[in-house]
C-alpha cells in the first residue's frame, strides 16, 4: 500500500513523495485534535479547504525515519452530504487516496462514535481506530476490551488518552504496520437490513458501469438509496436517462430507507461491541451528570453561568489591563526613542513613524494579552464540555432573535475579538443563523471599544464615569438584541433552526490544544496588525498629515468638516466625526484622532462637547461600523451583498442612536 | 405513539419514528435516534430545550424537534 502515493493529486497537503498521508477522521467532541496537536505540534497549518469556509489542519512529523503528512478533517457525525463538513472529509478519503485513515472514537461514547466508522468501512481507505478518552470512560464506570474489539472489527484498535500522550507511539506503530502491509487486515463490513438489500442490488448493477472512478459503486449504490443530494446529482448526469429513471424509481419507493440503514449500523455496532464493553451498573451515576444536575438548571445553571462570565471579564481585565498599560507606556518611550534617533530627518518621516506607524498598527497591538488572556479561559471552558452546556442555557433567549444556543458562542467570543466571532459563526449549521449572527457580532463590544469607553467617559462624566461605561454597554446589547428580533421577523425570515447538539462528557482540559488555540489566535491577529492595519493606519496618517502638515488643515480634517452639518443633529463638532470615521481603522483610533485633533484631551473635551452631545459620541462609537479587520472577515465568510448591508445597517443605527441620544439628552441635561 | 416531548425528566422510551425532512432525519438518525434505540429524557423543564441520553450520548433538542420523535413507553402492558 506504501507505493500507493505515487499518483496522488493532493492539493493543499502536498506531501513529500516520500511520506505518508494519514489522515484524521471523527465525530466532533472525540479529543481529534488532541491527537492531531500531539503528533504534529508547531509543523501544523491552519487554512481554509479549497473554495470553503471550513477549516483545514495540516501537519507533519517523521517517526524511526519515515516522513508523515497528518490531514485533519472536519469532525463529522456521519458522511451524508448534508453538511460542507461531510462532503469535505469524504471526498476527501475518495479522492486524495489517503495512505491510512485513523478513525477517532471517544471510549466514553463509543456506540455512537462508532458510527463514523460503520461509514468509513465502506470507504477504500486501511482504518485504523484510535480508541481515545480510555480514562474518561473510565470516570464513567465503562470498561472496554481493545483486543475484544479488535477481533471483533478486523481491524487495528489502538486505546488512548490522548490529553496525557499516552498511547500516541501505539497508534504510529499500528499505522506503520498497516501501512506496510504487516497487518492482517480484514474489516467486519456493516450490512443493510435484509428488506433493502434486494433493491440495493438492483440500484448496483444500475450504476455499476457509470459509477465516477475512485468511487465504489456499493458505496453509491447505499448513499442512492439514502437519498444522498450530492451522490443523487452526480449519478443523474453519470447515467443513462432511461438507466436513472429506474434508479430513481426505486430511490422514491424506499424513501423511508435512510432511517433503516442507520438502524442497521447501529446493529451492526451492538454486535461489534458486545464482548467487549462493561458498562457502569445500573444506578451508578457518572460525573457527567451529578454536574449537570447543576449546571443545565434553568435557575441554577443560569447563576452559575452568569458567575462563570462574570469571572471570565474579571479575570481578563485584572491580568490584562495593567500589561496593556504597560505596552503602551513603552510604545510612547519607543516613540521618544525613535524621534531622537532620527534627528534630523524630515519632519514627516518622523512623525510618519511616530504617529503613523507606532500610534497606529503599534497602539492595536498593546491589546493583545488581553486579547490572549480571553480566549485562553474560553478555550479552557470550551475544552472541559461547559461551552456546550452554555449553549443549551442560552438558547431560549436566542430563539427569541430565530437563532438557537450555539450562537451564543461565537458572539461570547465577540467581546474579546469580533474577527473570531464572525470566524467562529461557522459552527451554526444553517445558512441563514449563521448570518444572522455575522450580522450582529460586530454590535457586542470587544476590547478595543471597552477601551476608547474606559478612556473617554471618566473625562467626560467624572465619578459617574462607571455607571455610563456599564450603561453603554448594556445599551448595545440592547440593540443588538433588537436589531436581531427585527431582523428575524422582517428580513431574514424563516423556520425555527433545529437545535440538536451533543452535551459531551465533563473532561479535564488539554494544555497543550488551549495552548495552541492561543497561539494560532495570536498569530492571525499579529498578522492583520501588520498587514492591513499597518497599512490603512498609514494611508489614514497620510490623510490626517498632509497638504500643510497641521492635522486641522488635513484632508481628513477637510472630510471633517464636510460632514459637519450631519453633526448638527447629534451637536457633535467635525472633530469628533472625524475621529470615528478614523475608528473604521483601529477603535483605538478614536483617542488618538480626538488627540491629534484637540490636544490635551482631559482639558478641552468636557468644554468641546456638551454632555448630551458626550454621549451621543459614545454611543455612536460603540454601534459604528466595526474595524477594517471585521469587515474584511465579514466579506471573506459572506459575500460583497451583505458586507455591504452590514456597514450600511450600522451606519444607519450609529446615527439614528445618535441623533436619539443627542436630542432627548438635551431635554434632561 | 407518543412525542419525545411529552416525557418526564426521568422517563424512558423507545424510539419509533421520526417526522420530517432527509435532513433532520439523518442528523437524528447518525446520532442514535433510529427504531428501537432506548432513550432516557434526562431534562425536560417545560420550557426551553430539552435533554435525551441515547446510545451513551447526551444530545440536548429543541421542544419542536423533541416532538417530531416519536416514541413509545417501555413495555408495560399499554401502549400501541
Amino acid at each position: 500500500m506504501a507505493g500507493k502515493s505515487e499518483n496522488k493529486a493532493t492539493r493543499n497537503a502536498t506531501p513529500a513523495a516520500d511520506s505518508l498521508t494519514i489522515t484524521l477522521a471523527g465525530q466532533p467532541n472525540v479529543g481529534k485534535s488532541t491527537i492531531f496537536n500531539v503528533l504534529t505540534g508547531l509543523s501544523q497549518h491552519v487554512g481554509n479547504w479549497p473554495g470553503k469556509t471550513v477549516e483545514q489542519k495540516v501537519g507533519k512529523f517523521t517517526h524511526a525515519g519515515q516522513n508523515y503528512t497528518v490531514v485533519d478533517l472536519p469532525g463529522t457525525y456521519s458522511l451524508t452530504a448534508n453538511s460542507e463538513e461531510e462532503r469535505i472529509a469524504r471526498n476527501f478519503i475518495i479522492q486524495e487516496e489517503p495512505d491510512v485513515v485513523v478513525v477517532v472514537v471517544d471510549a466514553a461514547v463509543l456506540e455512537r462514535s462508532l458510527y463514523l466508522l460503520a461509514e468509513i468501512l465502506l470507504l477504500p481507505a486501511p482504518v485504523v481506530l484510535a480508541l481515545n478518552m480510555i480514562d474518561v470512560a473510565e470516570q464513567e464506570g465503562i470498561q472496554i476490551e481493545s483486543a475484544v474489539l479488535e477481533a471483533a472489527l478486523g481491524i487495528p484498535v489502538v486505546p488512548l488518552n490522548a490529553a496525557r500522550g499516552r498511547g500516541i507511539r501505539e497508534l504510529i506503530a499500528a499505522v506503520e504496520t498497516l501501512s506496510t502491509g504487516q497487518y492482517n487486515y480484514h474489516p467486519r463490513y456493516p450490512t443493510i437490513l435484509p428488506a433493502h438489500q434486494e433493491v440495493l442490488a438492483e440500484i448496483l448493477a444500475l450504476i455499476q458501469d457509470d459509477a465516477p472512478p475512485l468511487y465504489p459503486p456499493n458505496w453509491i449504490a447505499l448513499k442512492l438509496l439514502e437519498g444522498d443530494e450530492e451522490l443523487t446529482a452526480l449519478m443523474e448526469q453519470r447515467l443513462p436517462p432511461e438507466k436513472w429513471e429506474q434508479v430513481y424509481q426505486h430511490f422514491y419507493a424506499h424513501e423511508d430507507a435512510i432511517l433503516d440503514i442507520a438502524g442497521a449500523r447501529y446493529e451492526w455496532i451492538e454486535r461489534m461491541i458486545r464482548a467487549a464493553v462493561i458498562r457502569p451498573k445500573v444506578g451508578q451515576v457518572g460525573l457527567t451528570a451529578h454536574l449537570d444536575k447543576v449546571l443545565t438548571h434553568p435557575l441554577w445553571g443560569t447563576v452559575v453561568l452568569l458567575a462563570v462570565l462574570g469571572f471570565v471579564f474579571w479575570l481578563t481585565y485584572a491580568l490584562g489591563s495593567p500589561l496593556q498599560a504597560w505596552l503602551d507606556g513603552l510604545l510612547g518611550l519607543l516613540g521618544d526613542y525613535v524621534a531622537t534617533l532620527l534627528h534630523g530627518a524630515p519632519v514627516w518621516l518622523v512623525a510618519l513613524l511616530t504617529d503613523g506607524v507606532i500610534g497606529g498598527a503599534g497602539m492595536v497591538l498593546t491589546f493583545l494579552p488581553i486579547l490572549l488572556i480571553f480566549f485562553a479561559v474560553l478555550g479552557i471552558l470550551e475544552d472541559t464540555g461547559y461551552m456546550a452546556r452554555v449553549a443549551f442555557l442560552t438558547d431560549r433567549f436566542m430563539h427569541s432573535m430565530g437563532l438557537h444556543g450555539k450562537s451564543f458562542i461565537p458572539l461570547l467570543l465577540g467581546f474579546g475579538c469580533n474577527v473570531p466571532s464572525i470566524l467562529g459563526a461557522r459552527i451554526i449549521e444553517t445558512k441563514r443563523a449563521r448570518l444572522l449572527t455575522i450580522l450582529l457580532a460586530p454590535l457586542i463590544p470587544c476590547t478595543a471599544r471597552m477601551a476608547v469607553i474606559t478612556v473617554l467617559t471618566p473625562i467626560f462624566f467624572g465619578a459617574a464615569a462607571g455607571w455610563v461605561a456599564w450603561g453603554l454597554v448594556v445599551f448595545s446589547l440592547l440593540v443588538l438584541v433588537g436589531l436581531g428580533l427585527l431582523l428575524h421577523r422582517f428580513i431574514l425570515k424563516g423556520e425555527q433552526v433545529a437545535f440538536i447538539m451533543e452535551l459531551p462528557l465533563y473532561h479535564l482540559p488539554n494544555f497543550q490544544t488551549i495552548g495552541l488555540y492561543v497561539w494560532q489566535n495570536a498569530v492571525a491577529f499579529l498578522k492583520k496588525a501588520g498587514t492591513i492595519i499597518l497599512g490603512v493606519s498609514i494611508i489614514i496618517w497620510i490623510f490626517s498629515y498632509f497638504p500643510t502638515g497641521d492635522p486641522t488643515e488635513s484632508y481628513l480634517a477637510l472630510t471633517g468638516r464636510w460632514l459637519e452639518p450631519l453633526g448638527v443633529w447629534m451637536g457633535l463638532p467635525w472633530q469628533a466625526l472625524t475621529a470615528l470615521l478614523t475608528s473604521f481603522i483601529a477603535k483605538e483610533n478614536t483617542i488618538a484622532t480626538l488627540s491629534i485633533l484637540y490636544g490635551d484631551l482631559e482639558t478641552v473635551l468636557p468644554t468641546a462637547l456638551t454632555p448630551a452631545a458626550a454621549l451621543a459620541f459614545l454611543v455612536m462609537q460603540m454601534l459604528f461600523i466595526p474595524c477594517v479587520a471585521v469587515v474584511a472577515t465579514i466579506k471573506q465568510e459572506t459575500n460583497t451583498k451583505w458586507t455591504l448591508v452590514s456597514v450600511g445597517m450600522l451606519l444607519f443605527i450609529s446615527w439614528v442612536a445618535g441623533v436619539l441620544v443627542y436630542q432627548l439628552g438635551h431635554l434632561v441635561f | 405513539m407518543i412525542e419525545l416531548i411529552t416525557l418526564q425528566s426521568g422517563e424512558q422510551g423507545l424510539v419509533r419514528a421520526l417526522h420530517g425532512g432527509r435532513h433532520f432525519i439523518g442528523r437524528l438518525a447518525a446520532l442514535g435516534f433510529t427504531p428501537g434505540a432506548q432513550l432516557t429524557m434526562v431534562r425536560n423543564d417545560s420550557f426551553g430545550p430539552v435533554i435525551i441520553a441515547v446510545r451513551g450520548s447526551q444530545v440536548a433538542l429543541g421542544r419542536g424537534q423533541a416532538q417530531r420523535v416519536l416514541i413509545t413507553r417501555p413495555s408495560n402492558g399499554q401502549g400501541s
